[in-house]
């Protein structure tokens, strides 16, 4: 019973995680850019539903709707911004200007918010479901819920819509794209505030879970979910939900049957090693071109 | 007025100049062979006719409206396709998904069908493997997808860029044949090749490229025994 509520624990960090890595991965496979700055907006997320609720006393749905909402004006100005003018410059240029960038969100929100903890005002009261001896907290079960529509919308807008159809095309070959008609600006985009409004409902779920909304909440966690993506293999989307979940599996059984504090090392140890055995990650593809 | 007119074309790559002021043009219905050595410039008028390369000088004209001031992904919905040195197909979605891509900037579902049904019509193997993923194709079932998608635009006028390279001598008989079908079915092609003898023997007129330079121009038969053509391109 212990190992199956580890379970549950782990399936319940892991969706966020898998959520966050979703973001990295359709970035990457779009603008073959890793955004450093992705883990950040997940803190934007959380202080734009902070302020909309705990200061401006919105409802909470409004609230809720304005911090996804925020979340994926932002990640299209940012790339429009900081990321487009670089798009034929060498990926070390674009690599630091995104570390530029995740620095630049810290520290603006630093300055507006303060380095104060403040309390996360959205708690999602719902009971727990009892199986037997088992406990599943109503938190669990609300973010397996949310992680899950999530994911399957985003499933079904990839592969069932036409602005998907366009979004793999463009990843695949951008002039290519170009010459079905694909509007690739706008498509890389579409990509930008998808992945940033997910990282939003991410950072809603994350923070109602740890309470605090600081300046820093988004760093970690975004490492872990660009390790998860990577992990996954990255530019896939299916290989960024596995990798997510998998990464909250591993850290929630180490921690219980191995070590609290080395937890992370154990997270991070692995990936090393499936990164040493398929580089590709476990869903990326190694194929190779026939001519 | 020809259907297509490019005038004064100068194209640049940084400092290097790729095309130094090229003036030719294409009527409807015609087929128009670019031929000349690597590096003659080919590829670079292609590129910059459907927007993919920027010119410096110069205008495109295609039925009245200059393709250097129209947003390039626009212009496939204008008539033109181009099928792109390389095939540059879509590897990792299927034949079915590749050919749907080509008629992105169509919305008549039911005219997309009927040309799906043309492209399978010609090309039975595209049907045959229409599940399969596109980058598991044979090189010629690649060529013979890249066509099909562009087809599947309904353009006016399709540019195909060194489509029997790298093909077995059998696809390339084929691939040569489909071209003599699709400009019989009434679209004009501008097609670039390096394999001229093939070239010509199928076009109307052709323009023969030297470093960015129009260097001959003239009907395609008279250019197949023209002696400079013959030394240079066909190996006799």
């Amino acid at each position: 019973m212990k190992l199956l509520s580890q379970l549950i624990n782990g399936l319940n960090a892991g969706s966020i995680y898998a959520l966050i890595a979703l973001g990295y991965t359709m970035v990457y496979g779009i603008a073959k850019m890793i955004n450093f700055a992705h883990g950040d907006i997940i803190m934007v997320g959380a202080y734009v539903v902070w302020v909309a609720i705990a200061v401006l006393k919105l409802p909470v749905s409004v609230g809720l709707i304005i911090g996804v909402a925020a979340c994926a004006v932002l990640g299209i100005f940012i790339e429009k911004v900081a990321y487009k003018p670089l798009r034929k410059a060498p990926p070390l240029a674009v690599l630091i200007t995104a570390i530029g960038v995740s620095y630049f969100l810290q520290s603006a929100s630093l300055l507006i918010f303060s380095s104060a903890k403040r309390t996360f005002p959205v708690s999602f009261d719902i009971p727990a479901i009892t199986i037997g001896s088992l406990v599943v907290p109503g938190q669990t079960i609300l973010i397996l819920v949310v992680t899950s529509i999530c994911m399957i919308a985003l499933h079904l807008f990839i592969n069932k819509t036409k602005a998907g159809s366009a979004m793999l095309a463009v990843s695949e070959d951008k002039d290519a794209a170009q010459l079905m008609g694909v509007n690739v600006n706008k498509t890389i985009s579409m990509t930008f505030a998808i992945g940033s409004a997910l990282a939003a409902v991410a950072g809603v779920l994350f923070a109602s879970s740890y309470v605090y909304v600081y300046p820093t909440m988004g760093s970690l966690i975004g490492i872990k979910a660009f390790v998860a993506a990577v992990l996954g293999g990255i530019g896939s989307v299916p290989g960024a939900m596995l990798g997510g979940i998998l990464l909250g599996l591993i850290e929630s059984l180490s921690k219980t049957y191995l070590s609290t504090q080395l937890s992370n090392a154990i997270v991070f140890g692995i990936l090393i090693l499936v990164l040493l055995v398929r580089p590709s990650g476990l869903l990326g593809k190694s194929r190779t071109e026939k001519v | 007025m020809a259907m297509l007119e490019i005038k004064d074309l100068q194209v640049y790559y940084g400092v290097i100049q790729a095309i130094k002021g090229i003036s030719f043009e294409v009527n409807q219905g015609e087929v128009i062979a670019l031929i000349g050595a690597n590096g003659a410039g080919k590829t670079t008028i292609l590129h910059t006719i459907t927007g993919l390369v920027p010119a410096k000088e110069g205008s495109i004209m295609f039925e009245g409206k200059d393709l250097l001031k129209t947003p390039a992904h626009t212009i496939v919905a204008l008539g033109m396709a181009h099928v792109p040195e390389g095939r540059r197909i879509f590897a990792d979605l299927t034949v079915y998904d590749n050919l749907k891509l080509g008629a992105y900037t169509r919305s008549d579902k039911k005219e997309i069908a009927e040309t799906l049904e043309k492209v399978f019509e010609r090309f039975p193997r595209l049907k045959e493997r229409r599940n399969q993923i596109a980058g598991t194709l044979s090189g010629g079932e690649q060529q013979m997808l890249a066509m099909g998608r562009a087809l599947m635009s309904h353009p006016k006028i399709i540019l195909m860029d060194e489509p029997s390279m790298g093909l077995s001598p059998l696809f390339v008989t084929e691939i040569f044949n489909i071209i003599k079908e699709i400009s019989a079915s009434g679209t004009t092609v501008l097609l670039v090749e390096q394999n001229a003898k093939k070239a010509l023997a199928i076009a109307n007129r052709a323009y023969v490229l030297e470093t960015g330079n129009i260097v001959l121009a003239g009907d395609a038969k008279v250019l197949m025994d023209d002696d400079s053509v013959k030394k240079a391109y066909l190996g006799e």
